[in-house]
């Protein structure tokens, strides 16, 4: 019978149905860091057990680490209690972490990729919706909840229900300044923030398959914010490319075994998906949101939809949204002035992300009244743009190339935007206070960001190149 | 954490806001602790209070109006949608809700609540619509959610809906079960099948 993608994986991981209810699913690699694993580890103490297979997980410090002298003792106390209980657990359960000062450290997400971790095939949980990234390689990955944490440290399985597909068609060649993030951000505003709730997304056609492992990344580190369980890419010549060579990537005697393997991954020709969609390449612009969530998108050079456009059941929602937001219906973002420029997070802060930014800049000063935070994703991005003199240029140019962590994403450490100020972001949530109390954040490209940071207003990328 | 729910029987507090996030739940600068306990007092911290210091509580905002309580929260639309931080369905728990009603919900948050003994109870628009009405003419009115049965019924105002949860979700809620309870159960199965699945 013909199969998707999804379920070529799904039937390989499935260690018992239980009738009428959900399937026992194996778990192959599991990510932790310090936020959402603590009381996990307290619950598995409480019944007396050690890590079922401490092997098959990998640690990471990310989401309140500073970002700025990490050599030093962590300042607030509760994240340096935090962090030091990561530590703690995984000594006490032989767990390898790559904590605060190892060469590998950095944004879980972006580790496991660039460290050939991650690869096509694999059923892979972390408690962090960001999870979905992963799914870039043809991975089943999906974030989870403290409780499963705990569930994948006792047994290495997961109690979870087959969740219902979605295929999502890019076809034909992406415009000038578009680049993956206004994919995204194109496809969340069409379908909206709950669109894809129930639902696993496998992103296909040809302007997918020309993006590069980041930008699939990108696309699939947002799925979560259209409700989607996580989103998928079927590996390909791209994928292998990728990952040959890397750190945990399988060496010579086991690539061309896995390969096999890895080339049946995709979905059959007339496999079945219980919704379609169809987005044309030519039609999606440089993307921006107006709103307190990743739905609320518009093209950087449109309008934000007047009260007249919105369902009157949505309308207290919308107006509370551009209140919080200091924005009128029917306005145009374009033009307004901004406070400060967010460039990193799991979504963003990868190599290829530094680059582009660093292309646009070049030779370029920052606007005198715009804080410009660059945040790369893991200790190997900044080694990387080190190595390709990407530093010098944000240097010159009067950005702050800081540290690599969560950051300003979600400021849960000092990385946060005064209230009332407007951060241009490539992070992937412009929730109310999600970067910080009363923080006003719109959401864009690296390359939209990189306008932002030279004019100080929100800007097309299109009017530059 | 009381485990095992079947019949609840209460008060509710109606929430008017569609997409409410987990972040707006529970802020992230209040996910440093390393238990589980204590997360009711920030819940919704943001929008309960003008401040950090608690001094300044909004007074438009539905937990802080004494006109409401009990044990029941009714929300709008794709509640729970975001970061999947368990710690949101702890800080609800934990503030005294046993149930969430809405029209939809994120499927992380509905697992984590389920995870917790609260039990996420997904009706259709329209009902959502009457529950809001019904709970808003009169506060007092109790609402009764059934797990058993999979009903949630306002008797007062002549209102019933059934409701979906999965048979194996059901039993550990009846029971107190949890799925770790489960799976060390299955242990020799997950061994037996690692050694094929290498």
């Amino acid at each position: 019978m013909a199969k998707t993608l999804f379920d070529k994986i799904w039937d390989k991981h499935v260690v018992q149905q239980i009738d009428g209810g959900p399937s026992v699913l194996y778990i192959d690699k599991h990510f932790i860091h310090e936020v959402t694993s603590p009381q996990a580890f307290q619950g598995l103490e409480k019944r007396g057990m050690k890590v079922f297979r401490p092997q098959q997980i990998v640690a990471t410090a990310d989401h309140n680490v500073p970002t700025l002298q990490q050599h030093l003792p962590i300042k607030d106390e509760l994240s340096r209690v935090q962090v030091q209980q990561l530590i703690t657990n995984c000594k006490n359960h032989n767990i390898e972490l790559y904590g605060l000062g190892h060469p590998f450290q950095g944004i879980v997400h972006v580790i496991g990729p660039e460290l050939g971790v991650t690869q096509p095939g694999m059923t892979i949980v972390c408690g962090d919706s960001h999870t979905s990234t992963h799914g870039a390689f043809g991975a089943i990955a999906f974030g989870i909840g403290t409780s499963e944490v705990e569930m994948v440290m006792a047994t290495q399985c997961l109690m979870q229900s087959k969740p219902k597909l979605m295929r999502i068609n890019v076809e034909g060649t992406l415009n000038k300044g578009v680049v993956s993030k206004d994919i995204i951000l194109y496809i969340i505003a069409q379908i909206s923030a709950s669109g894809a709730t129930g639902y696993f997304v496998e992103y296909a056609g040809s302007a997918i398959r020309s993006l590069s492992m980041e930008g699939r990344m990108t696309i699939c580190n947002m799925s979560i914010e259209m409700g989607a369980r996580g989103g998928m890419i079927a590996p390909d010549e791209v994928t292998f490319g990728y990952m040959k060579g890397r750190q945990f990537a399988p060496g010579n005697g086991q690539w061309d075994r896995k390969m096999e393997q890895w080339k049946e991954l995709y979905s059959d020709a007339d496999a079945k998906f219980d919704v379609e969609i169809n987005i044309k390449a030519e039609d999606i612009e440089p993307m921006i949101t107006y709103g307190t969530n990743p739905g609320m998108g518009v093209s950087v050079a449109g309008l934000i939809p007047g009260e007249k456009d919105i369902d009157d059941k949505e309308k207290p929602s919308f107006l509370k949204s551009l209140d919080y937001m200091g924005l009128q219906p029917g306005s145009r973002i374009k033009g307004k002035k901004v406070d400060y420029v967010f460039i990193g997070s799991c979504t963003n802060s990868r190599i290829e992300d530094l680059r582009l930014v660093a292309g646009f800049v070049k030779g370029k000063k920052k606007a005198s009244d715009v804080e410009v935070w660059i945040v790369p994703g893991s200790k190997q991005v900044e080694k990387q743009a080190i190595a390709e003199g990407i530093d010098k240029i944000f240097e010159e140019a009067g950005f702050q190339l800081r540290q690599p962590g969560c950051s300003a994403c979600l400021g849960m450490n000092e990385d946060k935007i005064p209230a009332g100020k407007y951060c241009v972001s490539t992070s992937n949530r412009n929730f109310e206070g999600r970067q910080g109390p009363n923080a006003r954040t719109f959401l864009v490209s690296p390359l939209t960001a990189a306008v932002a940071a030279i004019t100080g207003e929100v800007g097309d990328v299109r009017e530059f190149i | 954490m009381s485990k095992s729910i079947n019949i609840v029987s209460s008060r509710a507090v109606p929430l008017r806001e569609t997409n409410v996030d987990t972040d707006q739940i529970i802020p992230a600068r209040f996910l440093k602790a390393t238990s589980r306990a204590g997360f009711g007092k920030n819940l919704f911290r943001d929008w309960r209070y003008a401040n950090d210091d608690e001094s300044q509580p909004r007074a438009e905002f539905v937990l802080n109006n004494p006109t409401y309580s009990g044990k029941v929260l009714v929300a709008g639309k794709n509640f729970g949608c975001g970061s999947s931080r368990e710690h949101a369905a702890w800080a609800i728990k934990d503030h005294g809700f046993d149930v969430v009603v809405s029209s939809f919900f994120a499927d992380i948050f509905r697992n984590n609540a389920l995870n917790n003994f609260l039990v996420p109870v997904q009706v259709t628009d329209e009902f959502l619509d009457q529950l809001f009405a019904a709970v808003e003419k009169d506060p007092a009115t109790e609402v009764v959610v059934n797990v058993e049965a999979q009903t949630i019924s306002v008797p007062a105002a002549g209102l019933q809906s059934s409701f979906d949860i999965n048979n194996y979700k059901k039993t550990c809620l009846l029971n107190g079960y949890d799925d770790i309870d489960y799976l060390l159960s299955i242990k020799p199965a997950i061994e037996a099948f690692e050694q094929q699945h290498k």
